[in-house]
């Protein structure tokens, strides 16, 4: 059993968590665990529940797409320091699409419910969290924009 | 130093094409040789020629060979229209009208000391492999090397061979992204944008050269600028409708500049404000 105050430090080191104040920092823990996916394993898959939300330590994992009669859709790959996972936030709590570890993965995942709970009665730490989850999805959603431009296209 | 243009710059020379390559399903590779038995053309990194499909018309192409080895004249071209189409339908053997060099180089002297970041996208990676093959050779003058390449998908990914050696490299960083694959593709897919912020190269001391669709350098500037990149740090490729590629016939005029004599490389600083007109 991995400790509490050892998830801490791991919340610690991950950029998203960068300035926040050890007391934040440590009620988040409370809700944390340390994970690892091997190359090829499934971390979620559309349209079940978004009971966690995750933290890249290191490696890479794929966003995809399933397309009946073909192999999965790659939409986006995401790396050391970056978040999967925002499904916990928004209703009906569930997984827009697939996730799969693309090598080995080591995360901390953040349980949702137990989350949501937390940021109830916290709403300071509520704010925190979401306005560092904002700049996220915003880069996220730009990013996607760019895509549909078909920047490379022939001009 | 960037080669000048010849006083009969005007007048095609005969090359035959001593091999062709098939790149990708609309991109081929060709290396010339002067058709005379003459000199071949020196060039620097980033200029171009002008090609002429004898009885179709003429089309400006960057040269993507290595600078050092100028015996070896080498254009990698897009089949898009009807000049690059006839172009495309040349075996070994045939001739091709070439005028040039032109244009101005990437600061590849410049850029001596510093980091250097390439950021290319589609087949703008064919006018900077001639920068990419000049650090390369001088590799000990330059400090980190990051070589960022997007495409639209797997297939897409020019000179694949040559980016895995580049990788393979212990002193050079090649990260290459493409907009969505299939699970059999193992590298990144987003784009080439979000490769920059992982490319760890000091902001402060680099100097970065892009070059692809208008759109893609504008975004890549975006997000140059915001992690700290001065915009004389940062060196762009434009495109126009070139055609006599002197100055003279005014079709590639961008602001007070022609793209073919004053251009294709320029400093980002030099047309930031031109970059916003809509429509220029």
């Amino acid at each position: 059993m991995v400790k509490v105050e050892g998830l801490d430090k791991l919340l610690a080191e991950h950029p998203f968590f960068k300035d926040m104040d050890e007391d934040s920092r440590k009620t988040l823990a409370g809700c944390a665990r340390n994970e690892r996916f091997d190359a090829g394993d499934y971390v979620a898959h559309e349209g079940k529940p978004a009971e966690r939300f995750y933290f890249i330590r290191t490696g890479t994992v794929a966003l995809e797409f399933h397309i009946p009669g073909q192999d999965g859709l790659v939409i986006e790959t995401l790396h050391d320091g970056e978040v999967f996972g925002w499904s916990w936030m928004v209703e009906p709590y569930e997984w827009a699409y697939d996730i799969r570890a693309v090598e080995l993965t080591r995360v901390i995942s953040l349980e949702a419910t137990c989350l949501r709970k937390k940021l109830k009665k916290d709403n300071a730490l509520g704010f925190e969290l979401y306005s560092r989850f904002v700049p996220v999805m915003a880069k996220r959603l730009n990013s996607a924009r760019q895509q549909l431009t078909d920047m490379y296209g022939k001009s | 130093m960037v080669a000048k243009p010849k006083l009969d710059a005007m007048t095609p020379r005969p090359f035959t094409i001593l091999t062709r390559r098939q790149e990708l399903a609309d991109t081929f590779t060709i290396q010339l040789a002067p058709a005379d038995g003459g000199a071949n053309i020196q060039f620097a990194p980033g200029q171009f020629n002008m090609l002429y499909a004898f009885g179709v018309g003429e089309v400006p192409i960057s040269i993507s060979g290595d600078p050092a080895q100028p015996d070896k004249l080498v254009h990698t071209i897009r089949d898009v229209g009807a000049v690059t189409d006839a172009l495309s339908k040349l075996n070994k053997g045939a001739q091709v009208g070439v005028r040039g060099p032109f244009g101005s180089a990437w600061p590849v002297e410049d850029a001596e000391g510093s980091d250097v970041v390439i950021v290319a996208g589609g087949i703008g990676l064919a006018p900077l492999r001639p920068a990419i093959e000049h650090v390369l050779a001088n590799r000990a003058k330059y400090g980190r090397f990051v070589i960022l390449y997007g495409a639209r998908n797997p297939a897409d990914v020019l000179y694949m061979k040559q980016l895995q050696a580049w990788r393979g490299r212990l002193d050079t960083f090649v990260d290459v992204t493409v907009d969505s694959a299939g699970r059999d593709w193992s590298g990144n897919v987003g784009v080439v944008t979000r490769l920059i912020g992982r490319a760890n190269f000091d902001p402060h001391h680099t100097k970065v050269f892009v070059c692809g669709p208008e759109i893609m350098m504008r975004f890549t500037i975006k997000e140059l600028n915001a992690l700290g990149v001065a915009k004389d740090d940062i060196y762009v490729s434009m495109e126009r409708n070139m055609k006599c590629a002197i100055g003279h016939c005014g079709h590639c005029q961008f602001g007070g500049h022609f793209i073919c004599k004053d251009g294709p490389v320029f400093p980002y600083a030099r047309i930031e404000s031109l970059l916003q007109v809509r429509g220029l």
